[in-house]
């Protein structure tokens, strides 16, 4: 029996076996895969210490892209910012794991691969994902572990209404014992504050945003508040359509593309926001399944069709994200022109 | 001649131009980025004179909210958020342990104003049995009444197709099986925290969530978005004049405020009478519980 226990440990372990992309994973064992990946690609794989939770663990992301000897534009996704949308961490894992599958093979990812970084962090609020997987009474918490303050005794604050983009204007709650507390001032939470000091640090570089929560299924575009849009709403709009196009054409799931005021409701402070504040063009918030039979308790055998779709529908926008950057229309026009004025001179020099 | 030297020279120059302000194809141009705010100043860009109102809950809201009047967008959320009161309805009306309906999809809507009394809200909508996938057309008209009482939705709906799957057999079975009490059955935690439902318990877990809907339904408005996120436990009670009877914890989730609110439910069934909720009681937030627990992971 001993023999037989520790070969079931053994294999839990595992991570070539298929289904350890169809199970829920705690802290210690996502931290344990990214050292794996690290060690199975150390020539596209790297990983980066980029902040400190409340408590003091590490904020760790994954660098992934062939290494290059010029600056690489960047792809940023984030998962957990909400410890109970378990699913969002299983599908940063499928998403690091699916890239580093395919990049050999397919064409696309390797063009993809070469010529931008991916920047992945499978848990961004460390301490609340902890806090969810201690027991059953704990599952559905969402925000961070810092204390709350003023006499307040409730814990957290919504990481995701804590940064600097129309902080606590609205869609938010000054009541610390609430679920979309915002803070005490904007960034007062050092999970949200090392986001934004990795963004700021490469703001130049980064190409499109993705942060990843559960559920509802939708692709939120910015911003939350109802009287502000995004100068480029129009191109967020049209990705994100395709975006909900090719995920449905994966298991006919309808996600619903929008605003977050329009299709969800007014919201301050979220990272999305920021992200496009400061000038990332493409910033999305992607909501998995399902729509509320499960809602944040997705049962293990709905995540690997739901990493499936929104695989499909990361990658249709990181494409059109790349050929965007590195097939662009200015390119080929200027392409064009030379080409005429080749002709004309050569014409030219025939007819004097 | 001269018009093709012209010609030529006019495009080297609008060439060199275009090539020095696009650069090589490897350098992203920024058209239409956001508004050119430096990083360390205020991303900011509400205009003044919003007034933001701090209720005695510590809400913080704009003032100014417009409601919807008129045809309404069926992917934006006041449409979305009536369908969901009709799904609550339905499911006061038709669940059972043995049927549970959700809200597929909303196909149009209109909203208007009700002089002085609330709004109404009229809505085509796909709803969608979820244990025999049977898929149903419904029209439905909503009454949100106004004021400052907490007072319910009014709903009527009338649907096609969706009763069509016959659940008769195994509610039955499922009633005999139970209405003894013998083995009153009690269970908790479902799903579970990775989603799970023991096949014995899914009829427990359709009936918790069907006898939410009658708290769902009565606590929706305008501004809410309601659903089960689970159920607790749920003890069984020894049967009385023919109906299983329950006590259920059941936790709810609430979209707009992302809260997760505790009620507990007396609830009754039995294939004649449906389900009835007898009682229901607010659970306080328990704010102590929330502390570090004294491992460390």
């Amino acid at each position: 029996m001993c023999v037989s226990m520790y070969s079931a440990v053994w294999s839990r372990e595992e991570t070539t076996e298929r289904n350890y992309y169809t199970r829920y994973h705690n802290m210690s064992e996502i931290t344990a895969w990214m050292e794996q990946m690290k060690r199975e690609n150390p020539d596209v794989v790297s990983s980066m210490v980029y902040g400190q939770t409340y408590e003091r663990r590490n904020i760790t992301l994954l660098k992934i892209g062939l290494s290059s000897t010029v600056r690489k534009k960047a792809i940023w996704m984030d998962c957990g910012i909400h410890a109970r949308e378990w699913i969002a961490p299983a599908f940063c894992q499928y998403f690091v794991r699916e890239i580093l599958r395919t990049y050999k093979t397919d064409t696309k990812v390797n063009e993809m691969m070469k010529n931008l970084d991916f920047y992945i962090t499978p848990v961004l609020n460390v301490d609340g994902y902890i806090y969810s997987w201690h027991n059953e009474s704990t599952r559905l918490w969402r925000k961070s572990r810092s204390p709350g303050t003023g006499g307040c005794t409730c814990y957290g604050t919504d990481l995701n209404r804590n940064f600097y983009a129309n902080w606590g204007m609205v869609g938010v709650s000054t009541d610390c014992c609430s679920e979309t507390y915002c803070g005490t001032k904007a960034l007062s939470e050092s999970e949200a504050w090392a986001v934004t000091d990795m963004l700021g640090k490469m703001r130049e570089d980064i190409l499109a945003f993705l942060t990843i929560h559960s559920y509802s299924q939708l692709i939120l575009v910015p911003y939350g508040h109802p009287n502000i849009s995004a100068p480029n709403y129009d191109e967020l709009m049209e990705v994100g359509l395709g975006a909900a196009k090719a995920i449905k054409a994966v298991h006919g799931m309808d996600y619903t593309v929008g605003t977050s005021p329009d299709v969800l409701y007014a919201n301050s402070g979220s990272s999305r926001d920021f992200a496009r504040l400061i000038g990332i063009p493409l910033s999305f918030t992607f909501e998995l399944r399902d729509k509320g039979e499960h809602g944040f308790e997705l049962p293990e055998d709905q995540i690997q069709p739901t990493c499936e779709e929104a695989y499909a529908g990361a990658q249709h926008i990181i494409t059109y994200t790349h050929d965007k950057a590195f097939y662009s229309y200015a390119a080929t026009v200027t392409a064009t022109l030379w080409t005429t004025l080749l002709a004309a001179w050569v014409s030219s020099a025939i007819l004097l | 001649m001269i018009l093709v030297w012209s010609m030529g020279w006019t495009l080297l120059i609008l060439l060199v131009v275009l090539t020095v302000v696009h650069g090589n194809p490897t350098v992203m141009v920024r058209t239409g980025s956001g508004p050119t705010v430096g990083f360390d100043q205020h991303p900011n860009s509400v205009p003044l004179g919003e007034d933001i109102q701090t209720t005695t809950e510590g809400e913080s809201e704009v003032v100014e909210e417009v409601m919807t009047t008129g045809v309404l967008n069926p992917s934006h959320y006041p449409a979305r958020r009536a369908a969901t009161v009709v799904q609550h309805y339905l499911n006061t009306r038709y669940g059972s342990p043995y049927r549970w309906i959700f809200l597929s999809t909303v196909h149009s809507g209109s909203a208007e104003e009700v002089a002085e009394m609330g709004r109404k809200y009229q809505l085509a909508l796909t709803m969608q049995e979820m244990i025999s996938n049977v898929s149903g057309q419904c029209s439905a008209e909503l009454f949100f009444p106004g004021g400052e009482g907490q007072s319910a939705p009014q709903v009527q709906a009338s649907c096609e197709g969706l009763h069509q799957s016959n659940t008769t057999a195994q509610e039955e079975a499922f009633y005999q099986q139970h209405r003894t009490s013998n083995n009153l059955a009690s269970g908790n935690n479902i799903p579970d925290s990775y989603g799970h439902v023991e096949p014995s318990m899914k009829p427990f877990w359709h009936l918790g969530g069907v006898a939410s809907s009658f708290i769902m339904l009565r606590e929706s408005n305008e501004s809410t978005l309601y659903n089960m996120a689970q159920v607790a436990n749920f003890t069984q009670l020894e049967t009385e004049k023919d109906q299983l009877r329950f006590n259920y914890h059941v936790l709810l989730h609430e979209m707009i405020s992302q809260e997760i609110i505790h009620w507990k439910l007396l609830v009754t069934w039995s294939p004649e009478q449906g389900v009835q909720v007898l009682q229901t009681e607010l659970q306080p937030k328990c704010h102590h519980c929330e502390a570090p627990p004294n491992t460390t992971n």
